[in-house]
């Protein structure tokens, strides 16, 4: 069973199938998940792979792409006096002016929670308010709104922050300089949205988008579906990680979501405002809403910092490495730009699987 | 260097990493001017310090504070981690330790049936290491000023010829004694009340007579004991010092299934958290076999086992070659991830 998904002699069949297909000119296949970046650079996939297949992470570190608007909010909040409730990662994220790690020794409460149900067994247990910063995708958008659904104790609510990973692909295929050949699409995110929707950006821009699981042979073998699928210029949506996603994905848990939030356009962290691509909530859980309730309205803060290459490394432009400041005065211990923060950040996963993972 | 502005303390300055080293570096070893009595000293960051000159032989002085929460965790607790930790740091400079002081700093408040425990636990582990106490400090602070307690030991060892970190030759081969991991997942595990059918304990464990044993088995270029950050850390600083190249193999180092369970499950990589019981040696080529047969005839080495060897390729580095067949760099974590655990 443990090495199920490592076996070196499958991966090298699978190779095989990609060293066969890939096309003279090359190929750039974008995924969009920390979490597949990190099997990619941890198990050294790059270095298995013939010249000219070229892997990218596009926007799927939601704490990189969380706008400082959000973070400026939370801060603004810890300050009133509210407790922020907020996933590790995000704490050293730096926001226009701080971190909410920042704010630790001036005394503000910041604490962190490894999901919304912590949150909210928190406020249970304190009097103050306490604001849950609510980042992700449409994994994490279904706890959140079965939380908000059953009823949350009075001094608790949310700074909305949830984000749709389908739209963020196709506005990838919009950016005239992107090159993209194929998708491998988040296996989480799949687990609730399934493969449907990513037919139609399959179809508009001619891609094959490859659902992947997390393991070693999974993303070798959603290389090889699409570097087929783009040679035999057949560009279908498969599941490529059906011991985990159903093609028509969670009902239960997108019904959770249609019921508590309302799809709005969403802003990004060094992309700017992509349409359909955000949660807000619905009139009826407004009072859950943090910024309405203290009346905060944080503006649209520094979203790309000078000399900072996050807008490129987000959109898949730009690798780690291409940056200047990439381990030098950007680095996990002091990030300068919130791509080195957090364990599913692109320059984060590369400082921290050896800078780089193509050796 | 005197720091200007506003910049603070933070716990990943005592985590082991990168960040460890800025500390060290620009505050520590750049204030002090008189630091070494004998070959190695505080500027060689070794695991002690030597004074040469005792009846032919050399004073081995290694020194090392703890804290850890909870103060019992399974497989041990703060007081067999006090005294392990500083004997294990003269043993992996290749010295017999000689005697031991200990030195705490208590809480105001805490119950003095758990101080009791505490100190039956380092006389115990003391009996195994075969190793006295001969001096020790006690302060009580205000409730508050401190968290519980911490203890502090300083060892004095005697060598022969000391074992330096980074000693060893490009062929030689690298030994781990047992699995990886074990102390900070045990830790990981206990902490967040993960809970699996085996319940994994710490490591922590005197390594004197292991060592001692692997040292009479072989020719031994280079040991370390993986602590805070891990074997990555540990690696990467022989790496650093030795200006010599690493590779290991990840399909050959032990590690426990549970402790890969925990790893997976929380992504923190059971190369980067402490181990409180093992030790990373050089051998040369020849010897190398030797020493792990001797290591495995003991309880403590019993999972011993050559995961790499030390190459001449991009020295400096860690390169790690993956169970698929890939290769990256194996880069020492900034700090360890899970603070306060040694």
């Amino acid at each position: 069973m443990k090495f199920k998904f490592k076996d070196k002699e499958r991966a090298k069949q699978l190779i095989g199938v990609i060293e066969d297909y890939v096309p003279d000119r090359g190929i750039k296949i974008v995924h969009v998940c920390g979490t597949h970046e990190v099997t990619i650079t941890n198990n050294g996939i790059r270095s298995l792979l013939p010249e000219g297949v070229d892997i990218r992470e596009g926007p799927g570190c939601p704490v990189c792409v969380t706008p400082t608007r959000d973070l400026d909010a939370a801060i603004k909040l810890a300050r009133k006096g509210a407790i922020i409730a907020a996933f590790g990662d995000m704490m050293n994220v730096p926001g226009t002016e701080y971190s909410l790690n920042d704010l630790g020794p001036e005394g503000a409460e910041v604490k962190m929670v490894y999901s919304v149900s912590g949150a909210v067994e928190l406020a249970r247990k304190v009097d103050s308010e306490v604001v849950f910063l609510g980042v992700g995708f449409e994994t994490t958008a279904p706890m959140t709104a079965a939380v908000l659904s059953e009823d949350p104790p009075d001094n608790f609510s949310i700074i909305p922050s949830n984000k749709l990973i389908p739209p963020a692909m196709a506005s990838l295929m919009e950016l005239p300089d992107n090159n993209v050949d194929g998708f491998i699409a988040p296996g989480h995110v799949s687990t609730i949205i399934g493969c449907r929707p990513y037919e139609p950006i399959a179809e508009k821009y001619g891609v094959p988008i490859v659902v992947g699981g997390f393991e070693p042979l999974d993303i070798l073998y959603s290389i090889a579906l699409i570097v087929k699928g783009v040679a035999t210029e057949n560009p279908s949506v498969e599941n490529g990680y059906p011991r985990a996603v159903n093609y028509d994905g969670n009902s239960r848990s997108r019904e959770l979501i249609e019921e508590v939030f309302r799809v709005e356009p969403g802003l990004w962290r060094g992309i700017g405002k992509i349409r359909d691509s955000g949660l807000g909530l619905r009139d009826e859980y407004k009072q859950y809403d943090a910024l309405a309730r203290f009346d905060v309205h944080p503006e649209e803060g520094e979203e790309v910092l000078p000399n900072c290459l996050c807008p490129q490394v987000l959109t898949a432009r730009a690798t780690p490495d291409q940056c200047g400041m990439f381990g030098e005065e950007c680095t996990p211990g002091h990030p300068y730009g919130p791509c080195m923060v957090g364990d599913e950040a692109m320059c984060n996963i590369w400082f921290k699987y050896g800078g780089r993972p193509q050796l | 260097m005197t720091a200007e502005g506003k910049e603070k303390i933070k716990v990943i300055h005592g985590a082991g990493g990168k960040a460890m080293d800025e500390l060290i570096g620009n505050h520590v070893l750049n204030t002090f001017t008189n630091k070494s009595a004998g070959k190695i000293g505080l500027d060689n960051l070794d695991d002690g310090a030597t004074i040469e000159g005792y009846a032919g032989r050399t004073l081995v002085l290694t020194t090392d504070s703890h804290v850890v929460s909870p103060l019992f965790f399974p497989g041990g607790d703060i007081g067999r981690l006090a005294v392990s930790g500083t004997v294990n740091d003269l043993a992996v400079m290749g010295a017999d330790p000689l005697a031991l002081t200990s030195s705490i700093i208590v809480e105001e408040g805490l119950e003095m049936n758990v101080l009791d425990r505490i100190f039956q636990s380092m006389e115990e582990t003391c009996r195994e290491a075969g190793m006295p106490i001969i001096t020790g400090d006690t302060k009580v602070m205000e409730r508050g000023n401190i968290d519980r307690i911490a203890i502090n030991t300083a060892g004095v060892g005697v060598a022969d010829e000391p074992v330096p970190d980074s000693g060893f030759s490009p062929g030689d081969k690298i030994i781990v004694t047992g699995t990886i991991g074990d102390h900070g997942m045990a830790l990981i595990q206990f902490r967040e009340g993960l809970t699996f059918k085996t319940k994994l304990k710490s490591d922590t464990a005197p390594l004197n007579h292991l060592l001692k044993i692997a040292r009479d088995a072989g020719d031994v270029t280079g040991m370390k004991d993986p602590t805070r950050g891990g074997l990555a850390a540990g690696l990467n600083e022989m790496a650093d010092k030795s200006h010599l190249g690493l590779t290991i193999h990840e399909g050959k180092i032990p590690i426990k299934d549970p402790v890969m369970g925990v790893s997976d499950l929380i992504g923190i990589s059971p190369y980067n958290v402490a181990n409180e019981g093992k030790a990373i040696i050089m051998a040369s080529p020849g010897t190398a076999e030797d020493v792990v047969g001797a290591l495995r005839d003991n309880p403590l080495g019993k999972d011993a086992k050559i995961i790499g060897e030390v190459t001449e390729e991009r020295p400096g580095k860690v390169i790690l070659e993956t169970e698929v067949g890939g290769r990256r760099f194996l880069d020492a974590p900034l700090g360890d991830p899970v603070p306060r655990i040694c």
